[in-house]
């Protein structure tokens, strides 16, 4: 394309200044809060943030830290695509913790096994039935039935009732934490079978959700389904008055973000060897606050899985180097609330100076 | 007969109480251009709906290049061949030109349902020649609409109709919001299309722009087709009157 050529009125572009893709904004944050940590690391504690300082290891990094960074933000992280992909077509879902926490109960509970020790298994719920050592396959389709169910409940009452999905979403929240108490009347269940600890165990958590990353940007990237999602979020009416189905469309994203929340109830309860009727408490704000960081549009239309992928690294970042700096838990929930807020200020401030240029 | 490319008979659209539409009769010829005017409010856009499949008429009747048509969906009417350039344009600001070109008819290189994978070079391609074809300049194919000016949206809106084979296209005020420049630069891709013989219904309220374009020119006032008017037997003055309802035509109940 020819870079001389005129627009409409006149008007001249210049084509050679390419955009600066928002990805790169968060990439630099994370760089410069890598380094922030570095610095105090060697001010206060002595040590470094990242790199090997023992002289027993041969390897540059630490790289017992980065694996915790990462493996501690992959199961959030997983949530993270599905909300990345509503929040681009312009939702938002709340529910996406409780629906960890009913899918972990249910899905825990189809994967108990008979004996422990030599003795029948206290909390095996469907021990009368018979229903234990069953092969890995069916927990693992139920729990995917269970943010199937929550996510077309979600996506139903959205799409065709027309309310708000702030409110759905809130309501499925508050729902799905009751049946995830209902289910096992509070008690935790735990004995899973052999290979249903398998899912989780070590560096699995971040393989999954490396794959699943890969996957969602390439869907959200080269497929109808994913530019509907941007088109959608971007302008709705206009998306219906061209022909898409606007209401089809936005059934699918909220099923597949609830399928996504219940990949990451399978692979925490395989993890934690357990579920319990808490478990995925707050996820669902951690998860939105990852893509909001990693430069989504609360106002829909814009962000990328890439971007929440490094949402999410600085997440990992600064939980693990207020850990490493010996703060309080207490800072790091202050200093989270201070990055999502800021988070948001920043996307109101880009679009601002956006339409100021248009 | 055969040369009626779109004719509705009692076409009628209320919403709740409101008469928006109220039994429009009209006829649009092979190659003719014809221009709705009225006030604000009048059912101009209403009956634009109703043709462009964006609603459902309550009542009447809607004949699309010889046979009764009854669209129920807006890609029903532009698969038919009706493509229209939408008041608001129907642009998503965060996509790119051949985006907004295929909003909602992309072209598929690999069909997986809705995961189907996008030919994302068959349209840009595409849309190079529709902008060719337009006469319409955006230097940069894949910057977002939301970093245009007017004119280069609204051309990009226009150009979407050129994009797909079409039967019939409807503008709804194309040049409300432009500039002296841009007007012009619309203008001529209409008698470009003139030229070429594709019939167009033109929405606008600019009497200097409908005179220089249209062959006829309908006055719709309260719902209703208050006048049908040649061109060339008219005048700026009894189209005014019929807007501002202070001439009426007492034969138009029946025909337009």
């Amino acid at each position: 394309m020819a870079g001389s050529e005129h627009g409409v009125g006149g008007l001249k572009y210049d084509t050679s200044r390419k955009s600066w893709p928002p990805e790169l904004n968060v990439l630099l944050a994370l760089v410069l809060i890598v380094a922030a940590f570095e610095i105090l690391g060697r001010l206060i504690m002595g040590d470094s943030f990242l790199l090997n300082t023992r002289a027993d290891l041969d390897s540059l990094f630490n790289e017992q830290r980065l694996q915790i960074i990462i493996l501690q933000v992959s199961i959030v992280g997983i949530i993270a695509i599905g909300v990345t992909q509503v929040i681009i077509s312009g939702g938002i879902d709340l529910s996406s913790g409780s629906v960890v926490g009913a899918t972990a109960m249910i899905a825990m509970s189809f994967a108990q096994v008979a004996m422990v020790n030599g003795n029948p298994n206290p909390k095996a719920i469907f021990l009368e039935q018979g229903w234990v050592d069953l092969p890995v396959i069916v927990p693992v389709l139920v729990g995917l039935g269970c943010g199937l169910a929550a996510g077309l409940i979600n996506g139903l009452l959205i799409a065709y009732t027309r309310i708000p999905p702030f409110i759905a979403t809130l309501g499925m929240m508050v729902a799905a934490r009751g049946m995830s108490r209902w289910w096992s009347k509070g008690n935790p269940i735990s004995f899973p079978t052999e290979s249903y600890a398998e899912i989780g165990k070590g560096m699995m958590p971040v393989v999954i959700f490396v794959a699943l990353a890969i996957l969602f940007q390439l869907i959200l990237t080269y497929t109808k389904y994913g530019k509907h999602c941007y088109a959608i979020g971007s302008n709705e009416e206009a998306s219906r008055t061209t022909g898409i189905k606007v209401e089809h469309h936005k059934v699918l994203v909220y099923v597949i973000a609830g399928m996504l929340a219940s990949v990451a109830a399978i692979v925490l309860s395989s993890k934690n060897l357990t579920a319990q009727a808490g478990m995925g408490m707050m996820y669902e704000l951690d998860a939105i606050a990852m893509a909001v960081i990693g430069g989504v549009s609360l106002s829909g239309g814009r962000g990328s899985i890439i971007g929440t992928v490094l949402g999410a690294l600085i997440f990992g970042v600064i939980i693990s180097g207020f850990t490493f700096l010996q703060l309080d838990a207490y800072y790091q929930e202050m200093v989270k609330g201070v990055i999502i807020v800021g988070a948001v200020v920043l996307d109101q401030w880009r679009q601002r100076r956006r339409s100021l240029k248009g | 007969m055969s040369d009626i490319i779109l004719k509705t008979e009692g076409l009628t659209k209320h919403y709740g109480g409101v008469h928006a539409l109220e039994d429009a009769n009209f006829e649009l010829r092979m190659g003719e251009h014809v221009a709705i005017m009225g006030d604000n409010g009048a059912g101009k856009s209403t009956f634009v709906r109703q043709i462009t499949g964006v609603e459902i008429p309550t009542r009447g009747k809607i004949v699309f290049g010889g046979r009764e048509v009854s669209f129920t969906s807006p890609l029903d009417a532009r698969e038919a061949g009706i493509e229209a350039v939408f008041q608001n344009l129907a642009l998503a600001d965060d996509l790119d030109v051949p985006s907004n070109l295929f909003l909602g008819r992309e072209k598929i290189r690999f069909n997986l349902g809705p995961f189907s994978i996008l030919d994302r070079r068959a349209m840009r391609d595409a849309t190079r020649k529709a902008l060719e074809k337009t006469a319409v300049k955006i230097p940069n194919l894949s910057s977002t609409i939301r970093n245009m000016s007017g004119g280069q949206r609204q051309c990009v809106a226009i150009a979407r109709t050129a994009t797909f084979p079409s039967k019939l296209v409807i503008m709804d005020e194309p040049t409300a919001a432009l500039g002296v420049q841009e007007t012009a630069q619309v203008e001529n891709i209409i008698r470009n299309m003139k030229a070429a013989g594709e019939p167009l219904i033109l929405i606008s309220h600019n009497m200097r722009q409908v005179f220089d374009l249209a062959d006829r020119i309908v006055v719709f006032r309260r719902g209703r087709i208050a006048a049908n008017l040649r061109k060339s037997e008219t005048s700026g003055e009894e189209v005014v009157a019929y807007i501002t309802g202070a001439k009426t035509d007492a034969s138009m109940s029946d025909a337009a």
